[in-house]
């Protein structure tokens, strides 16, 4: 699990500048001033103005720091109109009884203590709501409201309004199933450690006492008792090891839980056969005790990291619903579900293309960077055919549906087989390696004593074998593969990478090559830079240019706009933006054009010009009263750290990059790949035949991947690594998540996986030298139940000891200490 | 010795009530969320530190009278 977290955002304290009294950012340029207090936005304020007038400000108190989120001002009236559909309410609400719905909505943007007492607090704000649960580790909120009062799509406009707003995604209906399992693990769990206590009191008589202390009466009721508590434990706590090892055995592999059930069975089955026939206590305390370690151990490994989804496919990254163009000219918000050929629909700015279209109005300007890898926005001009999955950068535009968006190119391609095959099955865990010979080598050694002992007599040399294979029972190794893997993956957490489950470290230790995608991998999608080429500008010159880029929503005048962001702001007078063209605005008299060369008006044979090549889309020119003074050139640039992180790999691994970008970049990543390790414009296909092609010649391969493009590369890999800014965003399914902060730490990450699995051998040494001094006593007929009740029990918790404590020291030298805050 | 039957048969009882309420809290999904209700806990009853407010105000007053 993430360490319970209740993080703050920092204020800006060094600055001068008022800071928002509701969200903690600083108030740039319009201070908007409400009960003398500051606020950076309309939005904050009205949130202030909503919980202040319901006397709710304890809000602020709860935390340090302002705790708010700024609301963001899309017009919601639009937006979650598809929320009014029957059918959408249906498939939302987990729960109705009358006018009472119930429904989990998960809210990625909950962080603090505020959070959580506002959400709770939800029947004071608004009428309608019976009550509401925070569900903090899972950022989930469960409300139940009365229908009659509040509709589901009032209630998201409250939670939006207030800044939280929910991520209602369908794939996130179809949970209940992991929760079950959770449960009835616990109360296995419950079940064995009640048995195992109560046999442990009742069985302390038969330790302690020597014949004839303890009365005939007692020591039968005692025995029998212990008899009735264990049949529970056997059938109920045990029954996930009966089931695997069947399940095992069916498929004619012999799993680590085969040898397991042999001891459990070999044990009750002997117990049973010494108290039925009166002739001694059996061995109930050691059997109880045993599948109680197991089971812990179970827990230990199945703690997931539930807010997170490894899971998603391309249904969960397209958006619910669609703004749907009427034949009147009005908007409506419906199901993208209810998409047909020949809805008009609109796409606003940053909104993804939800079905294969026709453009029809507007200039579209499509960001593919998820789907395709390619970093550079696709200009679209009426009449091109738009396929789903793009985002539209840019002004709003108008589009006819021409495919449903059950048929898209997009989700035709994921639905082949290759994307959605099992790759399970296809590593064997250590344990599962070795517990093939490990039978084998009990059943040899059990028969070998039968056959030793059987002269003395039949009776006991079955003892004899029954005690063999009780005490060979590889509890201890059973439970050094969790305990190991368990602690690891809670502290790999706490560096920013999140594995879907414990076993991927296994995985993660024999990785030989590494493939890296690289827009949004080795390239953050969003630090790129603009360069500025051409004469030194002045400040007033600069200060223009960022006046007139503010306008704009094109990704070039973003950039532009946040490098320039120390200048000071002019009042502009009037900005017009031509798409495809550029950007003119007219300040303080003075002329200013930004945009393509033909647009500002710079010659090819302009100085700027001649100095490199570069494409058309990733330049803008400026010039200020007619003289051109050069151009802004933004170049992708590799996450800081990188490349020491990639020099150390390639030392042990085999690196290669496959993107499916175009090669403008091989320049930069030359010096660190090499020149044959590169691959460019890369299709889907093409990167997951390659992934494929390289297991299929025995080298396990990690996938280090982030967008939709990447899935099935991430699926086909030995182990698929989402790399993502925000852990609670979209990512495609993978076996990992990475915090694009830790990448950094890839090297660590990987010798930190190949210790811990040095660490389960270790135990493994451990546990086959308890076994070997239990099979003396056992080979040699002297396994008494106190023999046996004190070495299994020690052999178990060792092993636990030994396989936390020196998991938890490898990862203090090999990855250091955790950043604060996590 | 026959008290030692009685008390068994009672100390098992006990466990199983003990048993019997765990497999109920594991039901009910008190496992589920081990984090939120820590920070519950320290959120103060609005309404009730409204009441307490006044309360107080009220004892001030009156203590201020009787000076």
């Amino acid at each position: 699990m993430p360490e319970p977290t209740v993080t703050q955002k920092t204020p800006h304290l060094e600055s001068e500048a008022p800071v928002c009294f509701h969200c903690g950012e600083e108030c740039s340029d319009h201070d908007i001033l409400l009960d003398g207090k500051h606020f950076c936005c309309m939005g904050c304020k009205t949130v202030y103005d909503l919980l202040s007038s319901k006397e709710m400000c304890t809000y602020y108190d709860l935390s340090e720091n302002s705790p708010g989120i700024s609301p963001r001002s899309d017009d919601g009236s639009v937006k979650y109109g598809y929320l009014d559909d029957p059918d959408i309410i249906r498939q939302i609400t987990d729960f109705k009884d009358g006018a009472t719905l119930r429904a989990t909505f998960s809210i990625p943007s909950m962080h603090c203590a505020s959070c959580i007492w506002l959400l709770e607090n939800l029947h004071d704000l608004q009428p309608g709501v019976r009550a509401s649960r925070v569900d903090f580790l899972k950022k989930q909120l469960t409300v139940t409201w009365d229908e009659e009062q509040l509709s589901l799509r009032m209630l998201v406009e409250v939670l939006a309004t207030i800044g939280y707003e929910p991520q209602i995604r369908l794939e996130d209906i179809q949970r209940g199933t992991e929760k079950k399992t959770q449960k009835s693990l616990i109360m296995r769990v419950g079940v064995a450690g009640f048995a195992f206590g109560n046999i442990m009191l009742l069985s302390f008589p038969e330790y302690l006492a020597t014949n004839g202390d303890v009365e005939a009466f007692l020591r039968t009721l005692f025995r029998w008792l212990n008899l009735i508590l264990a049949i529970p434990v056997v059938f109920y706590s045990a029954q996930p090891y009966w089931s695997s090892a069947f399940k095992g055995l069916r498929a004619k592999t012999v799993n680590l839980d085969v040898p397991i059930t042999l001891g459990v069975s070999a044990l009750f089955g002997w117990s049973l056969y010494e108290v039925l026939s009166g002739i001694g206590p059996g061995y109930f305390d050691s059997l109880a005790g045993l599948i109680f370690l197991l089971l812990v151990g179970r827990v230990f490994q199945e703690k997931t990291y539930a807010a997170f989804s490894f899971e998603r496919d391309y249904s969960s990254y397209f958006p619910l619903s669609a703004t749907l163009l009427e034949g009147t000219g009005r908007e409506k918000s419906v199901p993208v579900t209810q998409l047909k050929p020949g809805s008009r629909i609109v796409v606003r700015n940053q909104e993804l293309i939800p079905a294969d279209s026709v453009l029809i109005n507007g200039t579209g300007s499509i960001d593919y960077g998820f789907v395709t890898g390619e970093s550079d926005p696709m200009l679209k001009a009426s009449g091109d055919l738009i396929y789903a999955g793009g985002r539209q950068v840019g002004p709003a535009i108008e589009l006819e549906v021409v495919e449903e968006v059950s048929r898209s190119h997009l989700v035709r391609l994921w639905n082949q087989d290759a994307f959605t095959q099992d790759r399970e099955g296809r590593y064997t865990a250590l344990a599962n390696r070795i517990s093939k010979y490990f039978t084998a080598a009990i059943l040899l050694l059990a028969t070998g004593a039968f056959a030793l002992w059987a002269p003395h007599g039949i009776g006991t040399a079955v003892k004899v074998f029954t005690a063999v294979l009780i005490v060979a029972c590889p509890c201890a190794l059973a439970l050094a593969t969790p305990f190991t893997l368990g602690t690891a993956m809670r502290l790999l957490g706490r560096f920013g990478f999140y594995l879907k489950n414990a076993e991927v470290v296994e995985r993660l230790a024999a990785i030989g090559t590494i493939a890296f995608d690289k827009t949004g991998t080795l390239t953050a999608a969003g630090s790129s830079q603009a360069e500025w080429e051409g004469e030194a500008l002045s400040e007033r010159e600069r200060s223009l240019v960022r006046s007139v880029v503010r306008h704009s929503t094109h990704p070039l005048s973003v950039k532009i706009h946040t490098q320039l962001a120390e200048e000071p702001l002019m009042d502009t007078g009037q900005v017009e933006e031509v798409p495809g063209h550029g950007l003119l605005g007219e300040i303080e008299e003075h002329v200013v054009r930004i945009g393509s060369a033909p647009w500002v008006g710079a010659d090819a044979d302009h100085p700027v010009a001649l100095q490199s090549d570069g494409t058309s889309q990733s330049v803008a020119w400026v010039s200020i009263d007619g003289e051109v003074l050069g151009r802004f050139r933004v170049s992708n640039l590799i996450r800081p750290g990188l490349e020491e992180v990639i020099h150390d790999l390639r030392e042990e691994h085999d690196l290669v990059l496959i993107s499916g970008d175009t090669d403008r970049d091989r320049t930069t990543l030359e010096p660190l790949f090499g020149r044959e390790a590169l691959h460019f414009q890369q299709s889907p296909h093409d990167k997951l035949a390659f992934i494929e092609q390289r297991q299929a010649n025995d080298d396990h391969v990690l996938m280090v991947g982030d967008g939709l493009n990447d899935a099935g590369a991430l699926r086909a890999a030995s182990v698929g690594i989402a790399v993502t800014e925000d852990v609670t965003s979209f990512s495609p399914a993978c076996d990992a998540l990475l915090d694009a902060e830790s990448l950094r730490r890839m090297r660590k990450i990987l010798t930190f996986s190949q210790r811990a699995v040095r660490v389960i051998a270790a135990c493994f040494a451990l546990s086959f030298a308890y076994n070997l001094v239990g099979l003396t006593f056992a080979a040699a007929g002297k396994l008494s139940p106190l023999v046996s009740a004190i070495l299994m029990p020690l052999s178990s918790i060792t092993i636990v000891i030994v396989a936390t404590g020196l998991t938890t020291l490898v990862a203090r030298t090999t990855l250091g200490k955790p950043e604060a805050g996590r | 010795m026959n008290v030692i039957f009685v008390l068994v048969v009672a100390s098992l009882l006990v466990a199983l009530g003990f048993l019997a309420a765990f497999l109920w809290a594991v039901k009910s999904g008190q496992f589920e969320d081990g984090y939120t209700p820590s920070v519950r806990m320290l959120f103060e009853d609005r309404k009730k530190s409204k009441q307490q407010n006044t309360i107080d105000n009220q004892q001030e007053r009156e203590h201020d009278d009787a000076k």
